[in-house]
């Protein structure tokens, strides 16, 4: 970058040149940790992908387990919750950014409820895969790879919920305030993107997996 | 709640007349970046210490055919532990380390992004080697049979199976390196946010100096082939704990995705501990040249590069494995392809020496060894990525002599370099050139003569990880060579240690800018205050401290 | 003194062998795995490109050996000079011309390479190969002949030419438990065998000899001692080594007591004498036991002496080994061991 010098000193510094901030450090650091999750789950997608119709005949099959325990109807109920919550969130946060603090408590009580549905139902799919069809995590490649992937994303949801409760209790107490917005929607964006994990299981495991 | 840090603390009498357990404390407690960066360092030099006693006791055993020094048992324990400390103990930790002192005193910040994280990602490093050490006592099991992990470093399936791998052994290699992976991930992803939101006004990409540039590709590097790691290793231990299936092939898993995996991982990860090596050495050449480094562009553009195609050649490491030719030969294509960038940068640190005023100060002459060694190490990369000769030598100490090369050779003599280059600018003092170079010498002659001829008995069929070998093989010549070479080298280290206690004790006094230097941390007092600089630097160019020295040949004239 | 000549002996076959691939102690005594006397075409394909490669890193290296050592030379500081060295920043001719001519390099490298990794692996077995099943196991191997209907252990037995004609051998790999890697370097590059998979090795050899070799792939505790011998026979000693192996085990009268001991003890659930009731496939084939000429996949010859020690307590040579001590008293060992000689 060649500028005219203005004495023998220093050169002019170019706007771009002059700011040393591109991006929020907070949006940095949580946009890597999505990568490196990102990475993560590709990994354990990877492998599902890799083992689907593997198995030795004889033992349960995706289309077999996820028709009946999960049934189509049961699994999409669930991600319905999980995915709109991703709306909830977006509108607690820019309730917050308004200083709305009754309208951000209200929407952020509602993502935590949905993404607990979520939850529940995921243990609901599972006790009636391993009580009624008998696939756990040592039946076959199916189970291993099955409970893996869901279960790491289940766990990703929970220490989100957990996260989005504490928020919660701190707005209850009355902590929160129009100036933490910018923290918050970092954490929305965590949400977010345990909800896009979310798409990429249900496709691969629920629809290309079967 | 901080304690109250006076400013230029910890160089002086004030310091150590505070009581013992406050000055503990504060270490503990530090989110200071530089105080981590001592840490890491320091805890790193004696994991090293440790491997390479792991690697004395390793060449004892093999001096001669037929030695019965070690059990197998115990031998496959210290190659797998050797190799795993070395790897994650020592090379990520001191390479963290060095990142965590001189990246924001060379981008003008006052820490890291996340300075709580930080502490935390070095603590859980600590905690995860510890817990790999555990395992020597803790492995036992339920059959008794357990104790440090013995698969070797890579711990290829269904080897790490619980049929094959009884007892613990190997749950403490996972769960201690996923321990410690964690800690390198939140340092890599705090290394990339300091590093993109916190350079001082004036530094554009383009105006960082190499280091920076390096550990940002590193960190990059970090994030995304550490987490296949741990992916990998979760679904192992559920292999061995709940009864899965990924890596067991008589339940239809397969032990060739654990290599596809752990290699997806492994060969950038060789190439996350070589970057630095790169990056203390591109500044170290160019001070003791008294020249500016040659070509920083193409040095850039040939390091991103180099971190983008270590995503693509992991397969080189499986040319064995029994792979579809036309697989093979991608992945050699893609091997050849990375030489191209790595040799650039090798002929540039030469144009940096040639017409340069060079002085063989100790950091000096570990940066030329470094030029020499890797040089060697990089030319046997390029025979064994030619697929037909990995076919022979593959797995056998040929390998073992090419990764010593470039990672001690390499990265251990680039350490060095730096330990010599930036310990006057941590302490305050000065190491003792005369040790320095004692050491040095002794080093690269043991060096070379305990690795150089693994080349050879790798050629004559000298397979890896065998705990001894039949007298008849032709072998013996090579590895009492390889043995003796070890005692000199321990010499080298003993004139380390000492140097190291000296002169923190009684070194010469340092001064801001020992070596006249031209990046910012040279700028700072030695050692740097607390919050690093008073006023956030302006910079016009790469190379701040030569425009102030040289105001009528500023560098921002030519860049 | 036998063990410092044989040392020295081996040592003058193989640095010369090393710098002019002369053949190597071709007598079959103390052979060494050297990459350097190819005695098989893929093993000397490997080692035609090896040189390439060699020749373009070794030049290399010079070149850059010199340019090191002459800045270090030229461009020392001089004592008492102070002043700082003229700024290159960069040069954008020399900076292109050494990015070209790596690629270059490594490009024709690549092609070079391309091809003879195409020659040598071969996907299908050549016409009018020698078939032959490798089995690996921890810590041994496993050698089936399904053409020929029998099984050995631990030495593989070929022939140089089959009606005259010079005979492709190809093994089909396989792993009974964890990875292993079968190495002969004087006969091909290294092929790793792989639990759930079969992999293929193409070797066909072009000498008479004994060439050796071992696993290559870190598989447990025995790993090192798992060796590999092979004996390259001419047609016809080929055709009666074959021929015995296709016998049933020898029925000698006169070690009835052995062979009932041996049929007793729990070594008929692991190992198979063709033509006994023993029929186990967990451990080596002993039918044709007493024609190997080493014990253990290499540990220790095969002498009475090692058989004694080796049937009284495996763990006293290779420790870690499979094979458990049977508790047999030292008369009934001598007695196992005076059938196992029988078995030729």
């Amino acid at each position: 970058m060649s500028a005219t010098p203005t004495s023998p000193a220093t050169p002019l510094l170019s706007p771009p040149e002059a700011m040393s901030q591109a991006m929020d450090s907070g949006k940095c650091g949580m946009l890597c940790l999505i990568c490196s999750e990102i990475t993560f789950f590709g990994t354990l997608l990877a492998v599902y992908l890799f083992y689907i119709g593997k198995d030795p005949a004889g033992t349960p099959t995706p289309s077999e387990v996820l028709e009946v325990s999960a049934a189509p109807m049961k699994v999409v109920f669930n991600s319905f919750f999980l995915l709109t919550s991703s709306i909830w969130i977006t509108l607690a946060v820019r309730s917050l950014r308004k200083g709305a603090m009754g309208a951000f408590a209200f929407w952020w009580l509602l993502t935590i409820l949905f993404g607990a549905e979520f939850l529940v139902g995921t243990g609901l799919e599972w006790y009636g895969m391993i009580a009624d069809q008998g696939l756990t995590i040592r039946t076959n490649l199916f189970g291993s790879g099955f409970y893996t992937v869901v279960g790491f994303h289940a766990a990703h949801v929970t220490i989100g919920l957990f996260l989005l409760s504490l928020v919660f209790v701190l707005t209850l107490l009355g902590f929160m305030h129009k100036r933490h917005a910018e923290k918050i929607e970092l954490l929305s964006w965590y949400w977010h993107f345990v909800d896009g994990i979310w798409i990429a299981v249900f496709t691969i495991v629920y629809i290309i997996g079967r | 709640m901080k304690t109250l840090q006076q400013p230029g603390h910890g160089n002086g009498s004030e310091y150590s007349r505070a009581p013992f357990l406050s000055r503990l404390h504060e270490w503990i407690a530090t989110t200071d970046h530089k105080k981590l960066g001592v840490m890491y360092v320091s805890t790193g030099l004696i994991f090293f210490l440790i491997g390479g006693l792991e690697a004395t006791m390793m060449r004892w055993q093999l001096a001669v055919p037929g030695n019965t020094v070690l059990s197998p048992e115990d031998f496959n324990r210290l190659f797998t532990m050797h190799g795993t400390t070395m790897v994650f103990l020592v090379g990520m930790p001191i390479l963290l380390g060095v990142a965590n002192y001189f990246v924001p005193l060379q981008i003008g910040a006052r820490d890291l992004a996340f300075p709580r994280l930080n502490a935390f990602g070095f603590w859980l490093f600590l905690f995860g080697g510890l817990l790999l050490y555990f395992s020597y006592f803790g492995a036992q099991g339920l059959y008794g049979m357990g104790s440090a992990p013995d698969v070797g470093w890579f711990a290829y399936a269904p080897l790490t199976e619980r049929t094959y791998s009884r007892g613990h052994s190997t749950d403490y290699w996972i769960l201690g390196l996923l321990v410690s992976s964690f800690g390198s991930i939140a340092t890599g992803i705090n290394l990339i946010t300091t590093i993109l939101t916190m350079r001082c006004r004036g530094m554009t990409l383009m105006k960082m100096p190499l280091l920076v540039w390096l550990m940002l590709i590193d960190a990059i590097l970090i994030m995304i082939a550490m987490p296949p790691l741990a992916a990998a290793q979760v679904m192992l231990l559920f292999d061995r704990l709940m009864g899965a299936h990924f890596f067991d092939p008589q339940g239809g898993g397969s032990a060739v995705l654990w290599q596809n995996l752990f290699w997806f991982f492994g060969h950038p990860e060789v190439y996350i501990l070589i970057l630095p090596a790169f990056a203390y050495v591109s500044e170290i050449i160019p001070v003791f040249c008294r020249k500016v480094i040659f070509g920083y562009p193409l040095m850039v553009a040939a390091t991103v590069s180099i971190g983008f195609i270590s995503l693509g050649v992991w397969v080189h490491h499986m040319f064995a494995l029994g792979l579809s030719p036309m697989v093979n030969t991608i992945f050699m294509g893609s091997t050849f392809l990375i030489a191209i960038p790595t040799g650039i940068k090798m002929f540039n640190w030469v144009g940096t020496m040639f017409g340069g005023k060079i002085r063989f100060d100790t950091p000096m002459l570990f940066s030329t060894g470094f030029l020499a060694m890797f040089l060697i190490g990089g030319l046997t990369g390029i025979m064994l990525a030619t697929v037909p000769f990995d076919w022979q030598v593959s797995d056998s100490y040929f390998v073992v002599g090419h990764f010593h090369y470039v990672l001690f050779g390499g990265l251990v003599f680039a350490i060095f370099a730096a330990i010599y280059y930036w310990f006057p600018k941590v302490t305050g003092k000065m190491l003792s050139e005369s040790l320095g170079k004692c050491q040095f010498w002794l080093l690269f002659i043991g060096f070379n003569l305990t690795f150089g001829p693994m080349h050879v008995s790798g050629m004559l069929g000298m397979p890896r990880r065998i705990y001894t070998y039949h007298a008849d093989r032709g072998w013996e010549l090579w590895n009492m060579l390889s043995s003796i070479g070890v005692l000199i080298q321990i010499a080298g280290v003993l004139f380390f240690v000492w140097n190291v206690i000296r002169s923190l004790r009684s070194g010469k006094k340092a001064g801001a800018d020992p070596w006249d230097a031209w990046t910012l941390e040279w700028s700072t007092t030695s050692p740097p205050p607390e919050y690093n600089f008073e006023e956030e630097p302006v910079v016009y160019s790469r190379r701040p401290l030569w425009d102030k020295k040289h105001p009528e040949d500023p560098d921002w004239k030519y860049e | 003194m036998a063990m410092v000549s044989s040392c020295l002996l081996s040592l003058s076959c193989v640095l010369p062998a090393m710098a002019a691939g002369v053949p190597v102690c071709a007598d079959g005594a103390s052979p060494s795995p050297t990459m350097f006397a190819p005695r098989s075409i893929p093993a000397q394909k490997i080692l035609d490109v090896s040189w390439f490669v060699w020749g373009i890193c070794g030049l290399i290296f010079l070149i850059m050996a010199a340019l090191i050592l002459w800045c270090i030379i030229k461009y020392r500081q001089k004592p008492g000079d102070d002043t700082e060295a003229p700024q290159i920043y960069g040069s954008n001719p020399i900076e292109l011309a050494w990015t070209i001519i790596p690629t270059v390099i490594v490009f024709v490298l690549f092609l070079v390479s391309a091809r003879t990794i195409f020659e040598i692996d071969h996907t299908s077995p050549p016409p009018n190969s020698l078939e032959i099943t490798v089995v690996g196991h921890q810590w041994w191997w496993e050698f089936d002949y399904p053409d020929q209907g029998f099984v050995t252990a631990n030495e593989l037995h070929v022939p140089l030419t089959r009606n005259g004609q010079s005979v492709p051998i190809y093994l089909t790999l396989e792993s009974n438990d964890v990875i292993h890697s079968f190495w002969v370097p004087q006969l091909a590059g290294k092929t790793d065998v792989v639990p759930n998979r079969l992999n293929h090795l193409w070797l066909q050899p072009t000498m008479t000899g004994t060439y050796v070799g071992q696993c290559a792939e870190y598989c447990g505790t025995q790993h090192a001692n798992m060796l590999i011998t092979v004996v390259v026979h001419e047609e016809d000693d080929f055709n009666d080594w074959v021929t015995n192996q296709q016998t049933d085990a020898v029925d000698d009268p006169s070690v009835t007591e052995g062979r009932s001991l041996f049929l007793q003890t729990s070594c008929i659930n692991c190992h198979r004498v063709r033509g006994t009731p023993a029929n186990g496939t967990f451990a080596p084939d002993l039918t044709h036991l007493m024609s190997r000429s080493v014990i253990g996949a290499g540990v220790v010859a095969n002498t009475p002496e090692n058989l004694n020690t080796w049937v009284f307590d495996p763990q006293m040579i290779k420790p870690g080994c499979r094979m458990p001590s049977m508790k047999l008293s030292p008369e009934e060992v001598k007695e196992v061991v005076s059938y196992l000689l029988t078995l030729k």
